[in-house]
């Protein structure tokens, strides 16, 4: 079976990123890795360990100094990034907010949402309809978080790359979304969680990959 | 003021306005005194050098292609300038004069090109020198709002470029929100004029003796000119400068790490 993404020697560096040094900091070296297709894939290890740096490379926000990265069998460097961000759609760990209403934020990602359909998109994450016309900066985080979800799944991607997207959020709010998320995952899309929550990995995922540091 | 002008004792006493204000720092022990001094000395060197340089570029002897050179010469001085207001810019040098050429290739060739002025030394340096110092400001502005907004405001912008939105849907609402407030300044200026100051071109006009309604209509003219060449060279440096803050491959550079 293919693998959902592979990794191929992929070396990462940031240049000036070492807080200590101002130097160059490694943050993959040489990772070699096959995420299998399908459920939630969870990555976890202690901050610095590359994950988030992972996910951003999925989603090309990131390019590796060397090595490859593969994409259901084909080199991500191939697609057309526009096309490959809309197939791969990624959850930041603090939600992205536009200015404007809830809505305005979802129609960044769909323009031509009719004000019922965002009903409905936000009555499904557990939001209530009339928050459309609120103020994306007055939601709470779970709040926002949750709308972040919907904006990523209104491109209708093939697989969600979330960063730690429940992070200091209630225990309500983490309830909702791993709901949702977990409905998600049954009905087909793929999933890649960092976390630093063992619990959550077990509730919620069907992989779990461990990172570790290394020495810049 | 006399036919021919001011005279040097006319110009010695100007200064005495310098002296009061100089003279009322010391009083309430501002610290300006030394400042003050300073910048009108400053000013009055600057003046009478360019004052004897146009002398000899404004005399109708002069070849056109000199003016030309002179307009150049601004344009590489004006870049080299920007860079100093804003090292953290990178490429600001090249930026900076790729933008202010913009705006005196297009603003100038329209003002002569549609015989408003007639060609000539007298005309086109002085314009040339009003396009490129007022548009200095505001495109150094603007490349610093420009960092700082795209820096700020990174989890925006990759948000939105997660969303495999190409880079100016990305940045359009960053870039958008640091022209205005680089144009904001020229705009008030322009909307002011008149009714809450005079601006210099024209109250020299007049003082030299010009009737107040061509002195108007010249003015008039090189507001248009000042707020279309602003607006043209802050549009090219934004255009530009976020051209060079992606890649390629629309990713957000660092700004550190610029080529």
């Amino acid at each position: 079976m293919t693998a959902l993404f592979s990794f191929r020697h992929v070396s990462l560096t940031f240049e000036g990123q070492d807080k200590a040094t101002s130097e160059s900091a490694s943050v993959l070296r040489d990772f070699s890795l096959d995420i299998p297709d399908g459920g939630v894939t969870a990555l976890v290890g202690p901050s610095g360990s590359g994950k988030s740096s992972l996910l951003r490379l999925l989603n090309r926000l990131e390019v590796p100094d060397s090595g490859s990265i593969w994409f259901r069998g084909q080199d991500i460097s191939t697609f057309e990034v526009t096309e490959l961000r809309r197939r791969v759609g990624m959850v930041f760990q603090r939600p992205a907010l536009f200015p404007g209403s809830v809505a305005d934020n979802l129609r960044v990602a769909r323009p031509d949402l009719t004000e019922s359909r965002i009903g409905e998109l936000l009555s499904q994450v557990g939001l209530m309809a009339e928050l459309g016309d609120r103020e994306a900066n007055r939601l709470s985080g779970g709040e926002a978080q949750r709308m972040c979800i919907v904006r990523s799944l209104l491109v209708e991607p093939e697989v969600l790359l979330l960063d730690e997207p429940t992070t200091s959020l209630d225990a309500e709010s983490v309830f909702v979304i791993e709901t949702l998320l977990g409905d998600l995952a049954r009905d087909g899309l793929a999933q890649i969680w960092v976390s630093h929550d063992e619990r959550q990995v077990e509730r919620v995922c069907d992989h779990v990959f461990a990172f570790c540091e290394i020495d810049s | 003021m006399s036919e021919e002008g001011i005279s040097v004792v006319g110009l010695a006493a100007s200064a005495t306005i310098v002296c009061v204000a100089v003279a009322i720092s010391a009083w309430q022990q501002l610290g300006l005194g030394r400042t003050l001094i300073w910048a009108a000395s400053r000013a009055a060197f600057q003046l009478l050098s360019v004052g004897f340089v146009l002398s000899f570029l404004l005399d109708p002897k002069t070849p056109l292609v000199v003016a030309f050179a002179w307009i150049v010469v601004m344009l590489a001085f004006a870049g080299w300038t920007a860079r100093s207001r804003a090292p953290e810019v990178p490429n600001m040098a090249f930026l900076a004069t790729l933008s202010l050429s913009s705006a005196a290739v297009i603003a100038l060739g329209l003002l002569f090109g549609l015989g408003v002025f007639s060609l000539n030394p007298r005309t086109l340096i002085p314009l040339g020198g009003m396009v490129v110092g007022n548009s200095i400001s505001a495109t150094v502005l603007l490349a610093r709002r420009i960092i700082d907004s795209f820096e700020e405001q990174r989890s925006q912008i990759e948000a939105r470029l997660a969303l495999g939105h190409t880079r100016n849907q990305a940045s359009n609402p960053c870039l958008r929100s640091a022209l205005r407030t680089a144009l904001i300044p020229q705009v008030e200026t322009t909307k002011a004029v008149g009714i809450i100051f005079l601006p210099g071109a024209m109250v020299g006009l007049i003082l030299g003796g010009t009737d107040p309604q061509i002195a108007v209509a010249v003015q008039v003219t090189v507001m248009y000119m000042v707020l279309g060449s602003v607006s043209i060279s802050t549009t090219v440096l934004g255009l530009g400068l976020r051209r060079l803050l992606f890649t390629n491959d629309l990713r957000l550079r660092r700004t550190s790490v610029v080529p």
